[in-house]
């Protein structure tokens, strides 16, 4: 009875389908149609290389990723979970996946580090960029999906530049707050040799930086896994197509081996770009210490330098 | 002697975007007075100096004075607000970048008081890095930055990295991070604050024997007027952002320009800050060949108790006036003398020589060349290293205005 909207409604809906398929669509289409190529390109090479090496020939390279750069027990993980998941049939979708993740990530990262050395160098950028971030962080994911597909259409290209949208806000957060942290007599140092703006990035800020920059990229691969499968709705492929196609038709086991497959993944995809986060450990973990990581789900506390980075893991919702 | 580096009324305010802080410096308000009132911090109200090159010009003052602030101004680190500052024709508070840069590449290098080696490069890179920026191609540059490394002495540490090394060996990888370029000025600030006292006083020495060598044009700066008195050929003393006083190390113990100077001379190691040369008295002598009465009369005209004999300039003896009267007088003097007498260098500060004024015996001063040149007696020593005991000069009208408008400003000329 005391409800405003008894009265008066504001017509919202329509002031948005008018904007997006008034203006944008008939307009902006070709635009939004020429971006796709590059993502399908992209995309294109890998899906094709990934399903061309033989799947005992994938797992013997991750499996030594896993065991250079994190330890013996992670390296026989992914051999069983690949094993698992190739016995389960899923072996083609994973590779899929994992061509997807790739593609988002490789420009996620050519977009996002760059913007991040931008915002470092000045506050004005980085005081207009940052709530555009904390907006993309906090819109769900499924809400991205309504304008990709006004825009783009439904796909593979289009579920992998929705992927990169969802995943591009922490590589550029940690890049900025990598290189801030820097610590401002080396910079001093930097420039009282002579050092022009690009030798003291590339010479001193960007590596300094580095283990920060891998620490955004691990949040930025952990969105676009979860945003992989939720890509899927739009007629993006590989496992969380599988997981969809199950649910559809309510056939719980082929849900589960696709959610599985996930896991195995999103679980040697972390862990490995978690490794290079982490200063190389002398003593390494034993199996049960691994094994309690893997569950926990915990991070290890970041590099000692940055401080701050701490603060940055918080906000960003985990997979 | 040339001047290598000019510094004409340097100003420094932060935070005046309005220039409201710099009139009311102008109007003479207090450092304290403009950031209470305006929020703006004076960093350096209007110093003006000149370093000669060779000189080592150390620039002292307490935590908060602007030593850094002023430091950094010389490389252009910091732009000053007004004033000049000429490096060999170039005016690196106005010039532009490219100019600045080039400067920076050549002429001047700076050593930091945390050091600011880069953790990620070993060693070698570290010192490398000016010459890598300059584009000088991988072998060259390892091969000078393993020179200037050597220089101090870490040659074996090329490949280690900054955290395998202690406080004391990094400040060294800095310094010779600083001279690997070869600059003509080096600017240290608080090179040594950050360690301990032992280290600190070998650093110290390291400094003065390489320095011997390399004659750099040196601007340093502590808040430790010891270390200052010990390295620096001249001083200045540093206040709210302005010189108090300039002047060689003796100048300021024996007169301080006022009461905040006074204070930090007060418990000054004045042992340190004179030399023998300071306090030595002309010596009365006579050639090897003489008699006994031609000794008692060079003492009598130099109103002296004794006299050295000297071989070629070199002192070889020293006769008493009582051994004298007690011989005949035409005795060669030769054969009542003592031989070999203690002798000190002019050039040593007199706490090298306690452990030779022990003794008793007067001390003959000789020069480079082992020449004979005065005498100094212990009490000579006791009576300087006193000094502070005696009554104050009572200030007059003169230093009155000194306060006001400190001696800073003269630039010393030698
Ligand atoms: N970037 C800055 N912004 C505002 N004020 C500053 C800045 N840098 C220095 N100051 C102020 O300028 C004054 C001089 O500082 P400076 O660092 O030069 O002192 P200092 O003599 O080097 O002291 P210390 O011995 O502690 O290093 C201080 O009052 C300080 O607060
Ligand atoms: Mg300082």
């Amino acid at each position: 009875m005391l409800d405003p909207s008894q009265y008066f409604t504001i017509p919202f809906d329509t002031w948005v389908n008018d904007f997006v398929r008034g203006f944008l669509v008939p307009n902006f289409r070709p635009f939004f149609r020429a971006l796709q190529v590059p993502v399908n390109q992209v995309l294109m090479a890998l899906d094709t290389f990934l399903a061309w090496v033989p799947m005992l020939a994938m797992t013997a390279i991750f499996a030594l990723l896993a065991w250079r750069i994190v330890g013996k027990s992670m390296a026989l993980v992914t051999i069983f979970g690949f094993l698992f998941v190739d016995l389960i049939g899923l072996w083609p979708d994973t590779m899929t996946t994992l061509a997807m993740i790739l593609t988002s990530v490789i420009f996620c990262t050519i977009l996002g580090v760059p913007v991040g050395i931008l915002v470092a160098r000045s506050d004005t950028t980085w005081k207009i960029v940052r709530p555009i971030l904390d907006v993309m962080q906090t819109v769900p994911s499924f809400v991205y999906l309504v304008p990709i597909v006004m825009l783009f259409g439904v796909g593979m290209a289009p579920g992998i530049i929705a992927t990169i949208i969802f995943a591009l806000p922490p590589i550029i957060r940690m890049t900025n707050l990598g290189i801030r942290n820097v610590r401002t007599d080396l910079i001093e140092a930097s420039e009282a040799f002579g050092a022009t703006y690009s030798q003291t990035l590339f010479e001193v800020q960007l590596p300094l930086a580095m283990r920060t920059i891998m620490a955004g990229l691990n949040q930025t691969l952990m969105l676009a896994m979860s945003m992989v499968v939720i890509a899927a709705l739009i007629g993006a492929g590989g496992l969380g197509q599988v997981v969809n196609t199950g649910l559809g038709r309510l056939d719980v086991g082929g849900a589960t081996a696709g959610g599985l497959g996930i896991v195995v993944l999103a679980i040697v995809l972390d862990r490995i770009t978690q490794g290079l986060v982490e200063p190389s450990d002398p003593n390494r973990m034993t199996f049960r210490q691994a094994l309690g990581t893997l569950f926990s789900g915990q991070k290890r506390p970041p590099i000692k330098q940055e401080s701050g980075s701490r603060a940055a893991f918080k906000g960003s919702p985990i997979p | 002697m040339t001047v290598k580096l000019t510094a004409k009324n340097v100003s420094k305010l932060f935070n005046d975007d309005s220039g409201e802080g710099a009139r009311r410096l102008a109007a003479g308000e207090s450092k304290e007075e403009i950031f209470k009132a305006t929020g703006v911090t004076v960093g350096i109200d209007d110093v003006s100096f000149e370093v000669q090159e060779g000189e080592i010009f150390v620039i002292m003052g307490l935590s908060g004075s602007g030593k850094s602030t002023i430091v950094r101004t010389l490389n252009g680190l910091i732009p000053p607000t007004s004033g000049s500052i000429v490096i060999d024709d170039v005016d690196v508070a106005s010039c532009s970048k490219e100019a600045l840069r080039n400067v920076r590449r050549q002429k001047i290098t700076m050593v930091f008081q945390h050091f600011a080696l880069f953790p990620h490069k070993t060693i070698i890179d570290n010192v490398a890095f000016g010459l890598k920026l300059k584009g000088v191609d991988k072998d060259e540059r390892h091969k000078q930055a393993l020179a200037s490394l050597a220089k101090v002495g870490l040659d074996a540490y090329a490949n280690s990295y900054p955290s395998q090394l202690s406080g004391g060996m990094q400040q060294r990888v800095g310094l010779a991070r600083g001279l690997a370029n070869d600059p003509e000025i080096l600017l240290m600030d608080e090179p040594f604050g950050a360690l301990d006292p032992l280290i600190r006083r070998e650093m110290q020495d390291e400094l003065i024997v390489l320095q011997k060598e390399l004659k750099k044009t040196i601007v340093f700066i502590t808040h430790d007027l010891n270390e200052a008195m010990i390295l620096g050929d001249r001083i200045a003393i540093m206040k709210d952002g302005a010189f108090v006083q300039v002047g060689t190390a003796q100048e300021i113990v024996s007169d301080p320009a006022d009461d905040y100077v006074r204070a930090f001379v007060s418990d000054i190691d004045r042992s340190r800050v004179f030399k023998v040369s300071d306090i030595s008295n002309d010596a009365a002598w006579v050639k090897v060949d003489a008699t006994a009465r031609d000794a008692l009369g060079v003492m009598d005209k130099a109103k002296s108790d004794l006299a050295y004999v000297v071989e070629r300039g070199v002192p070889v003896g020293l006769l008493m006036r009582s051994d004298a009267l007690q011989c005949p007088r035409n005795t060669p003097v030769r054969e009542v003398m003592f031989a070999e007498p203690p002798t000190i260098s002019e050039e040593a500060f007199l706490n090298e020589v306690y452990g030779a004024a022990q003794g008793g015996v007067p001390m003959a001063v000789t020069d480079d060349d082992g020449k004979l040149v005065g005498v100094v007696s212990q009490d000579d020593i006791f009576e300087q290293l006193a000094a502070d005991e005696e009554e104050p000069e009572a200030p007059t009208e003169e230093t009155d205005e000194q306060k006001q408008k400190p001696a800073a400003n003269q630039p010393a000329s030698e």
